[in-house]
């Protein structure tokens, strides 16, 4: 375990038990993944028990304990991406890759996840890679959006 | 930014801030919000900062990030002030020419501009175009005008003139009373007044009280929160100043979802913004009063929209709800109490304090009082933003504002109220939009969302969706939720793939009404609404499905028949590339064949074919 890594991001905080979820996203973001030491490590100086962690840690649909990706491809699967054919839209960007929703590629190049809404409604199909919107994503534009990641 | 020592200095400072400004000064607003994002508003705002510096006119030219101006279907939208032209669709390549001719010549692009269907008129003037001619804006009324980073773009337009006007001229009972006079009503969906939510907790023993602002706007469908929180963030932090005020809380929580990263950015800076100059920290405009606030970024829960389980994952646990009473005003975070109210609850608060709780009283019903910001979307011809006062009807916010449905085909239904509401059909279209109205048609006015359907949507596939989507959400402590929602999902699943039966129907009811009465919190409470009120309203379609095992609307899968034809299949294997299970073949340059035995109905040949040749039944 990097503990310099940990400390930079402990040192943002109180070390309050309320501090336990901010904590554990700035891991998630800078590690793409909550690593068991580590976890065990934040229970440790938050004074939290682990159990109580690892129920937060796959409560919320933002953590994840295994490493993602190096880009992460959203699928909106909010009401109006849904009436567009927003699971289509999954199913072919699923089969582009090789992966279902919620696992990685074999070479760690992309995380493949589904979202309640991005709130881009207007512009459905909507997909996110990384900080980037696609609007109305069809499924013959699916090769072009990937192109630029791979 | 200087920082406010007392009421007078902000007031000369914002003196001195209008008298620098030239009200003459050109100026282009990229719009930047949720619809225009994705569509490339940050590709056209460069291009605007390289060609305004081509022709030199970088230094008199003012180029701003907006947040979202409405009629998202048509951006990226450029508002070029002080002639209020409004331009749409525009792409980077469009630059050079609106610089040409509109800021060095003074013409209109008319190709750029909004033709109106019925006239063919073109509307150079976003007033005169009929999505917002029906619009009454009070919480979007800055919006696509200001730089939501910049402070002196919202102290400009009047921005903490209605803090400077509490702390200085107003005890804490004069403005819970003037929030009650208003009639305000909670935003979120619940519906709760405002003003008695805050009187609640200011009487409330004890010392230390808090105030959230919720946020979590999870509700699919949904985008006027997160407009808001991109547009004109100030207006929810000088909302829950006052709030703190009122109700005596000294320290303060956002809590935003983390799909909405440019809403955490953009937060994060007001707040620091708000710091530096005096508006958060001790004795804020030397009151004496002090509070500071601090962002909470969800983590990916819709249940924490519900503002116990909020609570719980602000303190470190699930976001699992608890029963109320307590209600947080009494008993809320950390078991102290709390008002938490919605972003557009928030965001409503100085614009009342400013022209007065009368004046906004006045505005909307009897019961519902103010406007209402919804996300007009799906199958309408103009899609985004809309705020209108409360009692408009369904009617004239889809065929007035939105220019009817699309392709001029029918409509069949309304959705409102996310997996809480519930799908409103035709004969309710004169329904005025309040709190009351909606739920006496089985639906909820909830955050703001507002899908529109046509008749190419199936119902029982709509309250399919919600049903799954709550299943997923649904955060397991309580029996009803978890369990009727498991068995909801499971007899709609068995509908849609043809083995429904009668007695189906009657089940759902029984277990919805359980649900209704049974479940601890809201999500779970009002769960049915999208069951129950397609049952309602759109019967004969379930037992199509159940009896003719057809999909009128050829949307449920498992009912469909996928089928090439020959004549017009040109042998271009594009839709043997999509198909995931090999189930077509045949030689290039001639008709493929689809193997119905391998074929999983997933439809991609379908969505993927140039020439319509893959036919479904």
């Amino acid at each position: 375990m990097d503990q310099a890594r940990l400390d930079a991001i402990l040192s943002r905080y109180e070390g309050e038990t309320a501090d336990l979820i901010p904590v554990l996203q700035d891991i998630q973001d800078e590690y793409s993944y909550l690593p068991k030491d580590e976890l065990k490590e934040v229970a440790k100086r938050l004074g939290v028990p682990l159990t109580q962690i690892f129920s937060v840690a796959t409560f919320f649909k933002m953590f994840s304990l295994l490493p993602k990706g190096r880009h992460q491809i959203k699928v909106c699967l909010g009401t109006t991406c849904h009436l567009r054919g927003g699971q289509r839209l999954l199913e072919s960007v699923g089969h582009r890759l090789g992966v279902e929703a919620g696992y990685t590629t074999k070479d760690m190049q992309f995380s493949l996840d589904t979202v309640g809404c991005l709130g881009s409604c207007a512009q459905a199909p909507v997909v996110m890679i990384d900080d980037k919107y696609f609007a109305r994503v069809t499924v013959d534009k699916v090769p072009k959006i990937l192109k630029p990641f791979k | 930014m200087p920082k406010f020592e007392s009421p007078e200095h902000l007031r000369e400072y914002r003196r001195q801030l209008l008298a620098r400004r030239d009200p003459k000064q050109p100026q282009v607003l990229v719009c930047g919000g949720p619809g225009c994002l994705p569509l490339g508003s940050e590709e056209v705002a460069a291009a605007f900062t390289e060609e305004l510096g081509k022709n030199g006119l970088a230094a008199q030219v003012l180029l701003k990030t907006s947040g979202c101006q409405g009629l998202c279907d048509q951006g990226v939208r450029v508002l070029l002030r002080p002639q209020e032209i409004s331009y749409q669709k525009v792409t980077p390549e469009d630059v050079p020419e609106i610089v040409e001719a509109t800021l060095k010549n003074g013409q209109v692009v008319e190709r750029l501009v909004y033709e109106d269907s019925a006239t063919h008129e073109h509307l150079v003037h976003k007033a005169d175009i009929p999505f917002y001619r029906g619009q009454n804006a009070l919480v979007l009324r800055k919006l696509d005008v200001i730089d939501p980073m910049s402070l002196d773009d919202y102290l400009a337009l009047g921005g903490y003139r209605s803090l400077r006007k509490v702390l200085t001229e107003m005890s804490p009972e004069e403005v819970i009373d003037a929030v009650e006079r208003s009639g305000l009503r909670g935003r979120g969906g619940g519906g709760f007044p405002t003003g008695r939510k805050w009187r609640v907790c200011r009487e409330a023993p004890g010392e230390v009280k808090f105030i959230i602002c919720n946020g979590d706007e999870g509700d699919p469908g949904a985008f006027m929160d997160r407009a808001v929180m991109e547009g004109d963030p100030h207006a929810i932090l000088e909302g829950m100043i006052i709030g703190a005020y009122a109700i005596g809380a000294r320290k303060g929580y956002i809590y935003v979802r983390h799909e909405y990263p440019l809403a955490v950015k953009r937060l994060s800076h007001t707040l620091d913004q708000a710091r530096e100059c005096g508006f958060l920290g001790n004795n804020i405009l030397r009151s004496g009063f002090g509070l500071d606030i601090k962002i909470n970024r969800g983590a990916g829960a819709f249940v924490c929209g519900e503002e116990t389980a909020l609570m719980a994952s602000i303190e470190g646990f699930i976001g699992e709800p608890s029963p109320r009473p307590p209600y947080p005003a009494q008993q809320g975070l950390f078991g102290l109490p709390t008002v938490i109210n919605n972003v557009e609850t928030w965001a409503n608060i100085p614009e009342i304090i400013n022209m007065g709780p009368e004046w906004f009283a006045a505005i909307g019903t009897e019961k519902s009082k103010g406007t209402k910001v919804f996300s007009l979307v799906g199958a309408v011809n103009h899609t985004g933003l809309v705020e209108v006062p409360m009692g408009t009807t369904l009617r004239q916010i889809i065929f007035e504002l939105g220019g009817g449905i699309r392709q001029d085909r029918e409509f069949k239904a309304v959705q409102t109220g996310g997996p809480s509401g519930g799908c409103i059909p035709k004969q309710f279209l004169d329904l005025p939009v309040d709190y009351d109205s909606l739920q006496s048609v089985g639906s909820i006015m909830g955050s703001g969302g507002m899908i529109v359907m046509d008749t190419g949507s199936c119902m029982v596939d709509v309250a399919r969706y919600f049903i799954s989507f709550l299943h997923a959400e649904s955060c397991g402590k309580c029996t009803p939720c978890r369990e009727g929602l498991k068995n909801l999902l499971f007899i709609l699943d068995e509908i849609i793939a043809g083995r429904g039966e009668e007695e189906h129907l009657a089940l759902m009811e029984e277990l919805c009404a359980a649900m209704a009465s049974a479940s601890i919190c809201g999500l779970g409470q009002s769960a049915p609404n999208p069951v129950l009120s397609a049952l309602k309203y759109f019967r004969a379609e379930y037992e199509t499905h159940i009896r003719d095992k057809k999909c009128p609307a050829l949307v449920c899968r498992p009912l469909l028949k996928f089928t090439i034809d020959p004549e017009s299949c040109t042998g271009c294997l594009a839709c043997v590339r999509e198909c995931p299970v090999g189930a077509i073949t045949g030689k290039k340059k001639m008709p493929q064949e689809l193997d119905q035995e391998l074929c999983v109905k997933c439809g991609l040949c379908y969505e993927t074919c140039q020439f319509d040749a893959v036919k479904v039944e």
